[in-house]
């Protein structure tokens, strides 16, 4: 396949960005979307040309590393991460254009790469079961009926790639901070600390710069992992119950 | 040790001293680790914010370790090259993690753990440090319940298990195919609680490019802030190096793009002896390599071995046809057919083997790479006619959504197709029972260290592996090493700092000076290539010679004709590749030499020059029941130089393994 790549290149955090086109040919469909900029990388090296920054490691859509937006969706036209879509996605001759995430809350570092560590403060706040290491009960110990387990699983998958955010018209977070409140709040374990959890966390992702939650469903429709926004319902109610308890 | 340059063995390497682990006490297995721990130094609550300890990896042993330090007290730095500790490679591990809780009463016990996992690794680990292993891990299954990692569970509400490749009890626990990510996050969490209490400061997008050695101590790193490109020195009582395992010096394989070596090599430079460089694993279950392009291979999780049959047709004419229009008749279950008690749950060496073996005969199935096929079936038609597809989906479907997404096809219709890649590298820094390694203060847990898993990791025994270490060993033996601390304070004039920031900026100025014709990728696939005929699967004295040459030939031309643009002063993905192929490259001849010393078969190491008549690998054990470790011979070419650690078996009997 031949095709357009219309490719956001920006020196630097305080640089001035711009969209800069690279032609590709003989792309494979085989080949992933990062391969496929693997394979430009390797030419504009070879033309004496600085190659493109662009974040990933697995590239097996878990470590949530890559994330690009591409032609203007999250991780392009697919519901999978950007190191999982196959250039069989697309056809001979498109024009695509590149882009990385655009939120006030995940600066641009360079290129595609930004800086995604607002989530890592938002799990700081209190995404967590504080039980110190060596002072576990038995594991069997404490049943979890299987729903229960199964919610909580399905949440737990969030890979903290960015995409609801990105895809979001208001870069709200609430996809990712609801997949971690329901992942602890359905678990006994999760518990005691439910209440100062969510009062905790939803403080630092508005002061984390990330937007409110308008119910626009973007968010969901753009993830890798399919998380459902009812997340976001479980997480409104945590917090309406928390304030309830006077939190 | 002093550098021997008379008699040099094939003219590569020398034989030192024997080395010896001093730590584990004598006596009999199951006691050692109490005694271990009771006889460890207590370190007072009210001095461990004194004493500091950089933690370099943020994977389950890493990320484990800087939490639980943190929880003690002691002042932790912990380092990560990803853009956060979450997406350390651990998280990419699937089918589970084993623990000896004997939940399915099918007669599992500590000490069967122990005996599979020295069997599993063909009686090449020590039996202490595996035993202790084993001896832990329940607590393992316990401390990520009440973290919350949310396991697989039974209606009843408890937790299930499922078996792994290699065993014939229900040890494995599991999280869909998302095991590694659910341990991570429980780990990652626990670390981020600490970072919040202030016990542990984080350093993400940070590469440790140099280990700082000062009166004969680890004392520190140099790291490079990979998105200024500042070159920081950080300083600590001890240093422990997590950074998981080296299989991308074949350039190929099932881990992460920036997995590498540069942490434990700079260490082994420094003077820490790297143990059993040469083994590597690999795995049987991965989709076959498509294309010239593919960056890497991803891995089926074994679980699917579980209920998948693995095939190929018997007659190489028939290797073209769909696979369904190919009756019974016509197939060969060759691993059912050739091991019938254990069938598809043979070890991965040995399933590796096998297909490798198939396709060399030319059964391999699949698209032509070159002019071969590279592939076997991994056929789940039984288990859909048995179980019902939503069972099926239940168990394993986002691996089989995987598999869809990636290779274009349906495996609910069309038997998938697998082939071995490099997977894992039981080789690492030789450590002792407190996994310290030759430099004193300096540390080495998870897959970075060669300790636990032999010649061959049974499946879902590196997850274990690196929680042990993280959460139960570590945190008691470094406490013994830290109450003799805090150490004299160092300054950042003292001569072993200076030095050590010296030869960080020398290397990244000499990797952009030299402005050549070839990309560093285009050096790593070379690399990549030679390991892969040479220090693959099957080795044999003539390859591992030949191999030897290429890489030497082509690290000189790396440091000749490379080509690195931008600068050093801002994010330069380049430049981060190059400093890690650099590395690769003297990994590489080391890989080779260590294989062309052991003269045996064993584990995922089959040497073409010793097997039994019917073609089965043949171990050793007069002359090479010991652990290679490996000193560094010098920046001047100087040849590496050999000390053997000779295992001694108590609890268990050595025999040649036998699947049959
Ligand atoms: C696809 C796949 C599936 C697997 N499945 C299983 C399984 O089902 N069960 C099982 O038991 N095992 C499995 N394994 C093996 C297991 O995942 C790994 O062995 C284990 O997770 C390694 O953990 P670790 O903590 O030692 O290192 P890693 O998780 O690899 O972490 C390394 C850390 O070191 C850091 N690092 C590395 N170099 C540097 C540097 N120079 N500077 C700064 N930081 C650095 C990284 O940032 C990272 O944080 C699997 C492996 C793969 C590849
Ligand atoms: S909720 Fe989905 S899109 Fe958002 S960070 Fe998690 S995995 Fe990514
Ligand atoms: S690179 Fe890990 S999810 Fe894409």
């Amino acid at each position: 396949m031949n095709l357009t790549l219309k490719i956001w290149r920006q020196a630097g955090p305080r640089a001035k960005g711009e969209v800069v086109t690279y032609p590709v040919t003989d792309i494979s469909p085989d080949m992933s979307f990062l391969e496929m900029l693997d394979v430009l990388n390797e030419q504009l090296t070879a033309r004496g040309e600085e190659p493109i920054a662009f974040d990933s490691d697995c590239r097996e859509g878990i470590c949530g590393m890559c994330g690009l937006m591409i032609s203007g969706k999250a991780h392009g036209p697919e519901v999978t991460t950007t190191c999982q879509l196959h250039m069989r996605s697309f056809h001979d001759g498109d024009e695509i254009t590149v882009e990385p995430w655009r939120a006030d809350a995940f600066p641009v570092i360079k290129d595609l790469v930004v800086d995604r560590e607002a989530f890592d403060r938002i799990i700081q706040a209190g995404g967590f079961i504080s039980a110190n290491t060596g002072a576990a009960p038995e594991a069997h110990s404490v049943p979890v009926p299987k729903p229960k387990a199964d919610r909580s699983f399905m949440a737990a998958a969030c890979i903290g790639c960015g995409a609801c955010v990105a895809a979001c018209p208001n870069a709200s977070g609430m996809l990712f901070l609801g997949a971690k409140i329901t992942h602890l709040g359905e678990l006994p374990q999760g518990q005691p600390e439910r209440d100062a959890r969510v009062v905790a966390m939803v403080n630092q992702h508005d002061h984390e710069g990330f937007g409110g939650c308008t119910n626009i469903g973007e968010c969901s429709l753009a993830c890798p992992k399919e998380i459902p926004q009812d997340v976001i319902n479980q997480l409104n109610q945590d917090l309406r119950r928390a304030l309830s308890h006077g939190l | 040790m002093t550098q021997q340059t008379s008699g040099l063995i094939h003219g590569l390497y020398a034989e030192g001293e024997p080395i010896q682990d001093t730590k584990a006490p004598p006596g009999p297995v199951a006691d050692r680790w109490n005694t271990r721990k009771f006889e460890a130094a207590l370190v007072n609550p009210a001095n461990r914010r004194k004493l500091s300890v950089i933690i370099v990896g943020t994977g389950l042993a890493g990320g484990a370790a800087a939490a639980t330090l943190g929880e003690a007290g002691y002042h932790v730095k912990s380092f990560c090259y990803q853009d956060s500790p979450r997406r350390a490679h651990s998280i990419a591990a699937q089918g589970g993690i084993n623990a000896a809780k004997n939940y399915k009463e099918d007669g599992d016990s500590v000490f069967r753990l122990f005996y599979d996992t020295v069997k599993g690794g063909d009686y090449r680990s020590r039996e202490s440090n595996v035993y202790r292993l084993a001896e832990v891990s329940a607590n393992i299954i316990d401390q990520c319940v009440a973290q919350g990692v949310p396991f697989a569970r039974e209606y009843g509400g408890l937790l299930d298990n499922r078996s792994f490749g290699g065993v014939q009890v229900s040890r494995t626990f599991y999280a869909r195919g998302q095991t590694g990510q659910q341990l991570l996050i429980g780990a990652y969490q626990a670390l981020e609680r600490q970072i919040a209490a202030g016990t542990v400061e984080m350093f993400s997008r940070h590469d440790m490019l140099e280990v700082i050695v000062a009166d004969g101590r680890a004392r520190g790193i140099i790291a490079r802030d990979l998105v200024t490109g500042e070159i920081e020195t950080h300083l600590a009582d001890a240093v422990v190096l997590a950074t998981g395992g080296y299989g991308n010096v074949f350039f190929l394989s099932t881990n992460a793009m920036g997995s590498n070596v540069t942490a434990t090599w700079r260490a082994h430079r420094k003077g820490a002896y790297f143990g059993n460089p040469c083994y590597t694993q690999i795995h049987p279950t991965c989709i076959p390599v498509a294309g010239e392009h593919q960056s890497k291979l991803t891995l089926m999780s074994e679980s699917l071995r579980n209920d998948g049959r693995i095939w190929v047709p018997k007659r190489a004419e028939d290797c073209d046809k769909d696979p369904r229009q190919i009756p019974e008749e016509d197939r060969d279950y060759y691993l059912e057919r050739i091991y019938p008690s254990f069938g598809n749950l043979v070890p991965r060496d040995i399933a590796s083997r096998a297909a490798k073996n198939v396709c060399d005969e030319g059964r391999g199935v699949g698209p032509k790479v070159g002019d071969f096929r590279r592939g076997v079936y991994l056929d789940f038609t039984d288990a859909l006619r048995r179980m019902s597809k939503e069972a099926v989906a239940e168990k394993y479907g986002n691996l089989l959504d995987m598999y869809q997404q990636i290779t274009g096809e349906n495996p609910y219709e069309v038997p998938m197709r697998i082939y071995p890649a490099v997977h894992y590298t039981m080789g690492g820094l030789w450590v002792d029972y407190d996994l310290q390694s030759s430099i004193p203060g300096l540390f080495v847990a998870g897959e970075a260290n060669f300790s636990d898993h032999g010649a061959n990791r049974l499946g879902a025994s590196a997850l274990m592996q690196g929680l042990a270490d993280g959460y139960f060993v570590l945190p008691n033996t470094i406490r013994d090493y830290l109450a003799k601390g805090p150490f004299q304070k160092l300054d950042e004039s003292d001569e072993s700092v200076v030095e050590a920031k010296a030869s960080v900026d020398a290397r990244l100025a000499r990797l952009l000076e030299i402005n050549g014709d070839r990309t560093v990728d285009s050096f790593h696939r070379e690399l990549g290539n030679i390991m892969w005929e040479y220090c693959g699967m099957e080795r044999s004295e003539e390859g591992l010679l030949k191999g030897i040459d290429l890489i030497r030939a082509l690290r000189d031309e790396f440091w000749r004709n490379v080509r690195v643009l931008g600068a050093a002063d801002t994010l330069n993905q380049s430049l981060e590749r190059a400093g890690r192929v650099a590395d690769f490259l003297e990994l590489g001849e080391l890989m080779c030499i260590d294989a062309l010393h052991r003269r045996e078969s064993c584990g995922g190491h089959f040497r073409a020059e010793s097997q039994t008549e019917d073609g089965e690998a043949l171990r050793h054990d007069d002359e090479f029941a010991y652990v290679a470790a490996w000193e560094w011979g010098g920046d001047n070419g100087g040849a590496p130089i050999l000390h053997k650690e000779d295992l001694v078996y108590e609890a268990v009997e050595m025999k040649q393994r036998s699947y049959k």
